[in-house]
């Protein structure tokens, strides 16, 4: 049976100092580097951190649930919640380049999320909810 | 997290140590918030006891650091900052914002 591991933890910002643990582990047991890990876990805690406060927003009740495991090469961390689905086309990419006094103070954390991870892919269902799959090609 | 801060004669110095993330970030701007309601704006962040820090951290120090220059009355300056932490200041493109020095000492004597 291939190693898989999984947490499902209530929507509340507390609790991603709980998943970057659990994330940062679930990846070196799985082969990725210190640094590689480091990033995994960062991608991990800014989508978590998007849940909890957009999905599903300040105060309300709701549980996410994070998965690492290996397909092929790659490290896959699926996180799913039932929170309002999430529209990453309808978030502009920060613009890095303009000084400081034009910057928008936002939108970083889909940055990481991309720049972090080799694949980011966001998926929602009816049904099922929303899912977020992003993927690391593990270093040889 | 933990954030401490000290009043040095003309500059402020916070040292902040642990995780910054979204649930610890609003510690770190109400730390910030303190000083600068005390009209300082020359303050000193000595990053070296930080292993982590979001966007929701670099919001807040971004959102301080504007607030401080205005009328260049003063500036947020980084000190001790960790590789790992210079490698997300560089993804967020804050690297060339923020002025960043090797020790508080000479951040602190840089004002």
């Amino acid at each position: 049976m291939p190693e898989r591991y999984e947490i499902t933890v209530p929507s509340d910002l507390a609790n991603l100092a709980c998943i970057a643990e659990f994330v940062t582990h679930a990846a070196l047991r799985l082969g990725l580097s210190e640094q590689q890990a480091f990033e995994v876990q960062m991608a991990t805690d800014e989508a978590c951190a998007n849940v909890m406060e957009h999905a599903y927003g300040p105060g309300v009740a709701g549980s996410l649930s994070i998965a690492c495991e290996l397909e092929g090469d790659d490290l896959v961390v699926t996180i799913r919640d039932r929170g309002r689905p999430f529209d990453a086309k309808r978030v502009p990419p920060p613009d890095l380049t303009r000084p400081l006094a034009d910057r928008r103070v936002g939108g970083l954390g889909l940055h990481f999320m991309h720049k972090l991870m080799d694949r980011v892919v966001f998926h929602h269902d009816a049904e099922t909810g929303n899912e977020l799959r992003m993927y690391k090609r593990r270093s040889p | 997290m933990d954030v401490k801060a000290r009043q040095l004669k003309r500059v402020d110095l916070v040292e902040v140590s642990g995780r910054v993330d979204s649930a610890t970030a609003p510690q770190l701007e109400a730390a910030l918030q303190a000083i600068m309601a005390q009209d300082r704006f020359r303050i000193v962040v000595d990053l070296q006891g930080l292993e982590y820090l979001s966007s929701a951290g670099l919001r807040v120090l971004v959102a301080a650091l504007k607030q401080a220059r205005r009328w260049n009355r003063g500036d947020i300056r980084l000190a001790n900052v960790p590789p790992r932490i210079q490698s997300v200041l560089q993804l967020a493109g804050l690297d060339a914002i923020f002025r960043i020095y090797d020790s508080a000492v000479d951040a602190v004597g840089s004002f």
